[in-house]
């Protein structure tokens, strides 16, 4: 599965560990949730950069006093009729301050990228080859955006405001 | 009038260019329909019994002269010649191509009209009182926060796959004309005691196989908190809300099994986290929005013309004003109601000639305004009172000067089985029959308001539930069996009806139906009594009794 990130097909760092699998002494993992509740300090204490797997029906404010420490948040979208991890995403970014990757897995398709960007959005486990490919083309598609979110593109209702005094600075 | 601007225009058509790239990728088979239905249904396309439905929102159920044009182009171009205005403010057109798709949205696109979330699992087209701006006695003119709420809600980055669909209405008047309580959120506009406008919010109600009538969450929201307090309910729901049975996913599930207070103080500590943030109206912006409103020049006219009362002689045009006729704020202007509901017709359709011809009727006694109201019937919202008359004859041509507004032949339905893939059994032949049986105007009137809404199945986009009469389509051993309530109401004291009965057969409700109206009228008091106050007042009993003791 093609990850793109900072915008391009990207490779991916990160290694999935599985729940039993010994902990590598080096290099960057993502762990579930449950191994990271159980896990936390050894998880934090070894070399290498350390990611969490969070499914989107578990509170995000379990992770938040964790989110200095740690690289990646992926988020899941186990089908892409879910939205829940829209909301945590918008959260961890904009209530918790959370800049670290932020991880979009699951079911991701070319369809979503625009709202998984405005949500805060960084990095996505792409589905499908031609989806990762269109990346950069795809999220080009809109330049209006209505609603005001954490990642600062100006609303529609904003740039209205300044249209309306530039007019008035040049009369 | 909302005018859209550049900004406005440029994310529609942005739309329209990545649908059609979606279609495309759905022809070529890059989409998997499973991946596609959800796209197509975020813009209004069903995969109905025969075709494709193509659904088109007409915001807060105000169209100009040439969007109507362009709707009835559509169903020209499109379709086959007719459309169908639905219980929220949309328009349907039954008969679309999937590859024609792109287009006919770009011909809407021209003229500021959008299919966008008029299905799907998202906010869907806000609807309000199709009397709005006009009516008298408002608090202010509820659409220009109307526009603000769909423009909010229009592509929304986090709330695109809720749970379920999610509705919302707003009134400003003390008599409901959009049925706020039976929406997901209800707005009414308020004072409070400093003079500032803001709003009542209700959540959780809604129809279908659980109905509910909405609470209220909160009794007054300042107007320019009002974006940051939807989007705390939006949130809760989207997080909480039920995503393991369809059946149990709309908020007023979430709502009935949290409990109303629960639920509000899950709205109120999310709501403090962002109430003061980038959500925040402030005044220019609401003034920015409420400039793109464009409002008639209206004439000093007289209460009483000259040619309304030499009309008045005239019975037919009489039966016809007195029913279509409502008061407007401006003296010397009325409101018109204008009857989709033809005896022996469909209720809420209408054909392409007649949008063409009502799109210049209102150029000509309306300014150019039509508005579209959830009982299925559309209105001129600024008739200068001497041009009723006028007005009413060009109407009659037409087919469109019904005198039954609001009378028992002026039914609300759902397209039932003979279109619908949901539906399990047939609305319109229903309506279609109960129309012929009091086509008679004397008897009609004698009955007096009456509301009768069918619905083809549970779903209850008829809104059956809240009728004063209600009628159910249900499936029963291979058969169509119709269950009957009495005692709903969509308005400010909105009830849900209740059954009086074993369920009938097709061919014997139009049979119940004269039934009910005739114990009604042995039953009440005095004539000026509404059939819906002699069922508060007795209940069900005497209704079932009469109804049922032959059968």
């Amino acid at each position: 599965m093609p990850l793109v990130k900072g915008g391009k097909i990207a490779d991916d760092t990160f290694t999935r560990l599985a729940d039993d699998a010994p902990l590598p002494a080096s290099g960057d993992i993502l762990v579930s949730a449950d191994r990271f509740v159980k896990d936390t300090d050894a998880l934090l204490a070894r070399a290498g950069r350390l990611g969490v797997i969070w499914p989107n029906n578990r509170d995000i404010e379990e992770l938040v006093p964790h989110l200095a420490r740690l690289a990646a948040v992926a988020l899941v979208f186990p089908t892409f009729r879910d939205g829940r991890a829209y909301s945590q995403a918008r959260l961890l970014r904009e209530r918790y301050a959370y800049r670290g990757e932020l991880r979009a897995t699951g079911q991701v398709l070319r369809d979503q990228f625009v709202f998984m960007l405005r949500a805060g959005f960084d990095s996505f486990e792409v589905r499908k080859q031609a989806d990762a490919e269109a990346f950069a083309q795809t999220v080009k598609r809109y330049s209006v955006f209505y609603q005001p979110t954490g990642d600062g593109r100006i609303t529609a209702l904003h740039r209205r405001m300044q249209l309306r005094h530039s007019e008035g600075v040049g009369t | 009038m909302y005018a859209y601007d550049e900004i406005d225009r440029t994310l529609v058509n942005e739309r329209v260019s990545e649908f059609r790239d979606q279609v495309k990728r759905r022809l070529s088979g890059e989409l998997t329909e499973d991946e596609f239905k959800i796209l197509r249904l975020q813009n209004g396309v069903y995969l109905q019994l025969h075709a494709y439905m193509f659904r088109v929102a007409i915001p807060y159920g105000t169209l100009s002269s040439d969007q109507l044009r362009r709707l009835a182009h559509i169903a020209r171009r499109y379709d086959r010649g007719y459309g169908h205005f639905t219980t929220r403010q949309n328009i349907q057109f039954n008969w679309i191509k999937l590859a024609e798709l792109p287009d006919a949205l770009a011909d809407l696109a021209e003229v500021g009209i959008h299919a966008m979330q008029t299905s799907g699992n998202n906010m869907r087209n806000v609807t309000s009182d199709q009397w709005a701006g006009v009516a008298p006695g408002e608090i202010e003119d509820p659409r220009i926060w109307s526009e603000l709420l769909r423009q909010h809600t229009t592509l929304h980055p986090e709330f695109s796959f809720l749970p379920r669909k999610f509705k919302i209405a707003i009134t400003a008047s003390d008599h409901d004309r959009a049925a706020i309580k039976i929406h997901d959120i209800g707005l009414r506009l308020v004072k409070n005691e400093k003079g500032e406008t803001g709003f009542e919010v209700l959540v959780g109600g809604g129809l279908g196989r659980t109905p509910f009538i909405a609470k209220t969450i909160k009794h007054f929201v300042h107007g320019r908190d009002i974006l940051s307090y939807v989007e705390a309910i939006l949130r809760v729901y989207n997080q909480y809300g039920r995503r393991d049975n369809i059946y149990k996913a709309r908020i007023k599930i979430l709502v009935h099994e949290l409990g109303i207070e629960k639920f509000s103080r899950e709205v109120e500590d999310e709501w403090q986290h962002i109430r003061g943030s980038s959500l925040q109206i402030d005044d220019e912006v609401i003034e920015d929005i409420r400039s793109r409103f464009s409002y008639p020049a209206y004439e000093k006219l007289p209460h009483m013309p000259d040619e309304l009362r030499q009309a008045a002689a005239d019975p037919a045009f009489e039966a016809w004003r007195k029913n279509s006729v409502a008061s407007h704020k401006v003296q010397g202007y009325s409101i018109v109601t204008i009857s989709l509901k033809p005896v022996g017709g469909p209720p809420g359709d209408a054909t392409a000639e007649q949008m063409d011809a009502l799109a210049d009727l209102a150029e000509k006694y309306s300014f150019g305004e039509i508005r579209v109201g959830h009982e299925q019937n559309l209105a001129l919202p600024h008739v200068a009172k001497r041009d009723l008359p006028a007005l009413w004859r060009a109407l009659d041509k037409l087919g469109l000067a019904t005198p039954n507004v609001n009378l028992i032949s002026d039914i609300i339905a759902c397209p039932g089985l003979d279109y619908c893939s949901l539906a399990n059994a047939r609305s319109i032949p229903i309506a279609q029959e109960l129309t012929r049986r009091f086509a008679n105007h004397e008897l009609a009137n004698l009955i007096g308001r009456l509301h009768i809404n069918i619905s083809g199945c549970i779903n209850a986009c008829g809104h059956h539930h809240v009728g004063h009469i209600g009628i159910l389509g249900v499936e029963k051993n291979g058969e169509e069996v119709y269950q009957i309530t009495i005692g709903g109401r969509a308005d400010e004291n909105a009830a849900l009806g209740n059954l009086i009965g074993p369920g009938v057969k097709f061919e014997e409700v139009a049979d119940v139906i004269e039934d009910v109206v005739e114990a009604y009228l042995a039953l009440r008091e005095r004539p000026e009594e509404l059939f819906i106050d002699t069922v508060k007042r007795l209940g069900v009993e005497p209704f079932k009794e009469r109804v049922y003791a032959t059968r």
